[in-house]
């Protein structure tokens, strides 16, 4: 584990907490990105949840000048794997009502089944599918 | 009131990622292959965020209502149902495929990948599709209405 880094990953990690208990003091909201990002379709509060994203975006612009270089991220080389993978980010979490934040966090922060279940699925079969990619296809 | 509060949340939240390299799938897809090198600091953040969250949200649960909202919007659903199970195992392919999930990729818009932006587009149109295909459903003379999110 040569790029194990758990002193960032527990700030880090406490920030998202912290952030998503902030969202439900002050608006009432779980803060599950795929639920407030799909409710722009045709949920109501379309503000809170534009601002929200902003904030997200804004984050790493003013991160640039605390010393976090803006790197582009790896994405994978096929556009078709880009598309596909997206596809399926954006129907699974919606179909599933959740994903990392909404489920993996706040769901399993309040010990609900449902999300503890969603959670170990999507992680698992998240697992499989880079083993399969990485060392069945790639190897 | 309520978007400056979404505008700060979104923000710290954004912070976490960035300080934790969570927006990096690179470093997501590390944590995702146990049989390659292993890399455990996703487990890390996972486990502050719920140490943090767990205490933040029982002490919420107590007050009457939020500072900006009439009222608390804890999900209520409990039923383990084939929807969430299906939908968790389709989000699991498109994470393990990218390393990325909704929060991530929509931060990572600030860089202006154009891998990235057409990532976000395809996750949008993957939203759309489920909603629309839930209208359906919905207004279809039989088969069961799922609706509603956790988060």
């Amino acid at each position: 584990m040569a790029n194990f880094t758990p002193v960032s990953a527990a700030i880090g990690g406490a920030l998202i907490g912290l952030a998503a208990v902030l969202l439900m003091v002050a608006t009432g909201r779980i803060a599950g990105i795929s639920g407030i990002f799909g409710g722009l379709i045709n949920a109501p509060g379309r503000g809170w949840r534009l601002a929200f994203i902003a904030g997200l975006i804004l984050a790493p612009l003013t991160g640039t000048l605390a010393g976090y270089p803006l790197t582009e991220p790896q994405m994978p080389a096929s556009w078709a794997v880009i598309v596909i993978a997206g596809l399926l980010v954006g129907f699974g979490t919606r179909l599933g009502g959740g994903c990392t934040s909404g489920h993996g966090i706040c769901g399993v922060a309040r010990l609900s089944p449902r999300s503890i279940v969603a959670t170990a699925i999507f992680m698992a079969v998240a697992v499989a599918v880079v083993a399969i990619t990485r060392h069945v296809l790639g190897a | 009131m309520l978007p400056i509060a979404g505008l700060v949340c979104g923000f710290v939240f954004g912070w976490g990622l960035l300080i934790s390299s969570m927006m990096e799938p690179a470093k997501v897809l590390a944590f995702l292959d146990v049989f390659g090198a292993w890399d455990a600091s996703l487990l890390v953040v996972m486990a502050a965020a719920l140490t943090v969250s767990s205490v933040g949200f029982a002490l919420a649960k107590g007050r009457a209502r939020p500072l900006f909202a009439a009222k608390s919007l804890w999900p209520d659903k409990t039923a383990i149902d084939a929807p969430l199970v299906a939908g968790a195992a389709l989000f699991g392919i498109g994470w393990g495929l990218s390393g990325l999930c909704p929060g991530p990729a929509l931060e990572n818009l600030a860089t202006l990948s154009p891998r990235l932006i057409v990532f976000v587009i395809a996750m949008a149109f993957g939203m759309v599709a489920h909603d629309m295909w839930q209208r359906r459903r919905a207004t279809a003379p039989t088969g069961p209405v799922t609706a509603g999110t956790d988060g």
